[in-house]
């Protein structure tokens, strides 16, 4: 028997300037699924309802359209907004549009967000693109792609904003803040950092945790991809990079970026990919508090 | 005369508008319109080659590691290394390769095609055990059905306990495209975006767990694909099985192939590869690929007409929005003028026509279920049956490439990035021929340029008004209800878009197409 007391939660799920990876990190979720997600009461009693994703979505062009905007229009104030990419600004919408008005007018990416965004119970920013503006955004960022925090602080909008960076980010990461909305409500004082970033999930460096670490301490480097040792003189980013991969790892934990000797390339850091860039040559000599401080006898 | 605007056209990859000119029941038009532009080859510019590797895997998330295999095998040409693949590098790249077209192809017919056939609403009378089906039939009691619904309604054929069992069979298929992007990470470090394929190699080395890991995943797919997907794709066949007239576009074909079976030889046209490449005409006949034949055109894309009908890699291009006539921000590859498309069909047909008896074994006695001649490939179902065949092909074969894998041997070959030097890379991914190509000044990039598949598709009129394959495909098809227009959505679907690979901008200044080596 069907629950009668289920709470629904509306999810708009948008995309601007994306290439989809963030939904397809999301649907490579373990536990729960996004089968679980979806379907079933992720949260005992408590359901995500996606009203609008156009990935998975059955519906398309203006009955989806309609759908998105009656519940914006029904659910003020208590649906989350994901977005997913960046938001192209240059042009008025000629760079990035998602529907027509009534007039048969292409509606800007941009506005949708804007218009979205203003009467959320919560955004939140979905990958690299949507937290920093990402590769979209990259010199010269041709465009002109904003973050959700930038279009917001540019219009004024004051809707709580939980950024989950990361290219893509990990399917736990969303999937768990999106649980934390619906276990306890918005996020707490001192749960998001200054970034607006969970610090559940991004409150150390890939460096502190890096299993690899002891070759950096014991100053043991690959010379060459594929070879074993600390990654950081063939430009690991791992010591500039915030999020817990080192221990979480990725695709239900059979691997990631370092573990692969692929190093860590700071998808997920703010200004990827120009401030990590390039890739790899060796991050210029940074201040590392508590990294690499050795103990001297 | 009515008009049918489909934007968003959802369930594919990115951002497209579809519209369809009605008359007398039938499309007289179509336009295909890609409505985003980031510019990836503005922002690769004078960036370290190397860089490309992992931002052009970026340009889709879906089929990210089709660009890192172009990628890769485009800076291997350029930094001279087309020869010096060690063969662990070449078998893992097959390896996390193959396992993203897997994932990609269960994915395309499960989850971004089945809900035009499959309805999904019909589980709320399911009378069984099934736990996965019953959590569904609460799901509807429930009454909220997003995602599921809206959606366009009527023709929806299967019974009620066929739609249960594909019901199940889309969860099941959640799971494995999954396991299948488990695959990936196993050599490639994580998906989407692998970080192990690199010019040179690939960075990760085979153990024996990694290899044990890798095929009892894949053990599992291949009962998948042989027991339910395959089978699952008959049945819409049989009972679709109009749309082995519908949708045929425009019956030419392009194949680059795929999946080096040899690393050895510089030129990557000449290396044997599982899929065959080529070009494959209306009455079947297979031709041999010459990539200099490539223009692309932009009279109907928003671009500066100036640069219209050149090759990739010559002169400059600049975004036009909002030019007269312009309708789209792809452009319009051709090959030697005409209209081809690309995809799994144009490899299986490519692999087919070559001669390849695995594949024969596969085509032929499905198509003579339904009593049909090859050329019923050109349509929906064709596209759909070769993708099935295709991930079959591959899936089927993996287990090769991890027995002829060498733990302790080496996967990667350095190399020192030359102050000059342009490279190509050619490799089927999913959804189609995919190219990539670069020109390197200075050590850093000079030029970058991906001519990818949905380009070719979904691309809109040419110079000549010539539409694109997705517009012929919609062309003449008859709506039965304007309301719902399932056979639009079904043709454009059949193709799997891929929207974010196929806006792109060409970028200044290359040399022709002809000059790059292909090594």
């Amino acid at each position: 028997m069907a629950n009668q007391k289920t709470e629904e939660y509306p999810v708009i799920w948008l995309q601007g300037a994306t290439c989809t990876g963030c939904s397809v990190s999301v649907l490579n979720s373990v536990s729960p699924t996004v089968k679980n997600v979806l379907v079933d009461e992720v949260i005992p009693g408590r359901h995500v309802n996606l009203r609008f994703q156009a990935t998975v979505m059955a519906g398309a062009g203006e009955l989806v359209i309609k759908a998105l905007e009656d519940t914006w229009k029904a659910k003020k104030g208590g649906y989350i907004l994901v977005m997913e990419g960046a938001i192209p600004t240059k042009g008025d919408g000629a760079y990035g549009s998602l529907g027509e008005d009534e007039e048969g007018k292409p509606v800007s990416i941009a506005s949708r967000v804007e218009m979205l965004g203003r009467d959320a119970l919560a955004v939140i920013a979905l990958g690299t693109c949507a937290s920093w503006g990402g590769i979209p955004a990259a010199k010269p960022n041709p465009s002109a792609c904003v973050s959700v925090s930038q279009l917001f602080r540019a219009k004024s909008i004051a809707t709580p904003l939980i950024n989950i960076p990361g290219c893509p980010p990990h399917p736990d990461w969303f999937v768990g803040t999106v649980a934390s909305v619906l276990l306890q409500g918005l996020p707490k004082d001192g749960e998001l950092d200054e970034l607006n970033r969970p610090k559940a999930f991004y409150g150390q460096l890939i460096h502190e945790n890096c299993p690899r670490r002891a070759y950096y301490d014991e100053q043991k480097f690959a010379k060459k991809l594929s070879d074993p040792g600390c990654l950081y003189e063939l430009g690991c980013k791992g010591p500039v990079t915030h999020a817990d991969c080192a221990v979480r790892m990725w695709n239900n934990g059979v691997n990631w970026c370092v573990a692969c000797g692929g190093l860590c390339i700071g998808c997920a850091a703010p200004g990827f990919p120009d401030l990590v860039s390039p890739i790899y040559e060796k991050t210029p000599d940074v201040i590392l508090p508590n990294i690499g401080q050795r103990v001297v006898q | 005369m009515g008009k049918i605007i489909i934007d968003p056209l959802t369930r594919i990859e990115g951002h497209l508008k579809v519209e369809a000119t009605v008359e007398n029941g039938k499309v007289k038009e179509a336009r295909s319109s890609g409505t985003l532009f980031r510019g990836f080859e503005i922002i690769l510019k004078d960036r370290d080659p190397r860089d490309a590797n992992r931002i052009t895997q970026r340009i889709c998330g879906v089929c990210p590691t089709s660009h890192s295999t172009a990628s890769a095998l485009c800076l291997d040409s350029a930094f001279g290394l087309g020869a010096s693949i060690p063969d662990n590098g070449r078998l893992i790249r097959n390896l996390i390769l193959g396992a993203a077209h897997i994932a990609d192809h269960i994915l395309h017919f499960y989850h971004l095609t089945a809900l035009d056939y499959v309805d999904v609403t019909k589980v709320a009378k399911y009378e069984g055990n099934n736990a996965e089906l019953n959590s569904v039939k609460d799901f509807i009691q429930r009454g909220e059905l997003g995602p599921f619904v809206p959606r366009y309604e009527g023709d929806y054929r299967f019974p009620a306990e066929v739609d249960q069992e594909l019901v199940g069979h889309y969860i099941e298929a959640l799971r494995m495209r999954r396991k299948a992007q488990e695959m990936c990470a196993i050599f490639g470090g994580k998906m989407p975006h692998n970080m192990s394929i690199v010019p040179g190699g690939v960075t990760e080395v085979p153990t024996i767990d990694k290899i044990a890991s890798f095929l009892w995943r894949l053990n599992e797919i291949k009962t998948f694909i042989d027991q339910v997907y395959l089978p699952d794709v008959l049945a819409a066949a049989g009972v679709y099985s109009d749309y082995f007239e519908i949708g045929a576009g425009c019956r030419n074909l392009l194949s680059y192939g795929g999946y080096e079976l040899d690393g050895k030889d510089p030129d990557l046209t000449k290396r044997k590869r599982l899929f065959k490449q080529g070009t494959v005409s209306a009455d079947l006949k297979l031709g041999a690929l010459d990539i200099s034949a490539i223009t692309e055109d932009v009279k109907h894309s928003w671009y500066d007409d100036s640069t219209s009908g050149l090759k990739p890699t010559q002169g400059e291009t600049i975004p036009k929005e909002g030019k007269n006539g312009a309708y789209s921000w792809i452009k319009s590859p051709r090959y030697n003028g005409d209209v081809y498309e690309v995809g799994p069909l144009a490899r299986i047909m490519a692999t087919y026509l070559a001669g390849d008896e695995k594949v024969k074994a596969m085509v032929d006695p499905a198509l003579a279920k339904f009593k049909a001649s090859p050329d019923v490939m050109f349509s929906v179902l064709g596209r759909h049956l070769a993708r099935a065949v295709s991930c079959k092909v591959v899936a089927d074969t993996m287990p090769n490439w991890l027995l002829e894998l060498k733990p302790g041997e080496p996967v990667y070959q350095e190399y020192d990035i030359p102050e000059e030097s342009t490279g190509v890379g050619l490799v089927d991914a999913a959804r189609g021929a995919l190219a990539h190509f670069i020109e390197i000044k200075d050590k850093r990039i000079a030029n970058y340029q991906c001519v990818v598949p949905s380009t070719w598709n979904m691309s809109p009129r040419d110079d000549k008004g010539q539409p694109g394959p997705l517009e012929q495909a919609l062309t003449g098809t008859t709506i039965k209800d304007e309301e719902n227009p399932f056979e639009i959505v079904r043709i454009v679907r059949s193709f799997d878009p891929c929207l974010a690979c196929a806006v792109h901008l060409i970028t200044p200044k290359g040399r022709t197409l002809g000059e790059y080596r292909v090594a």
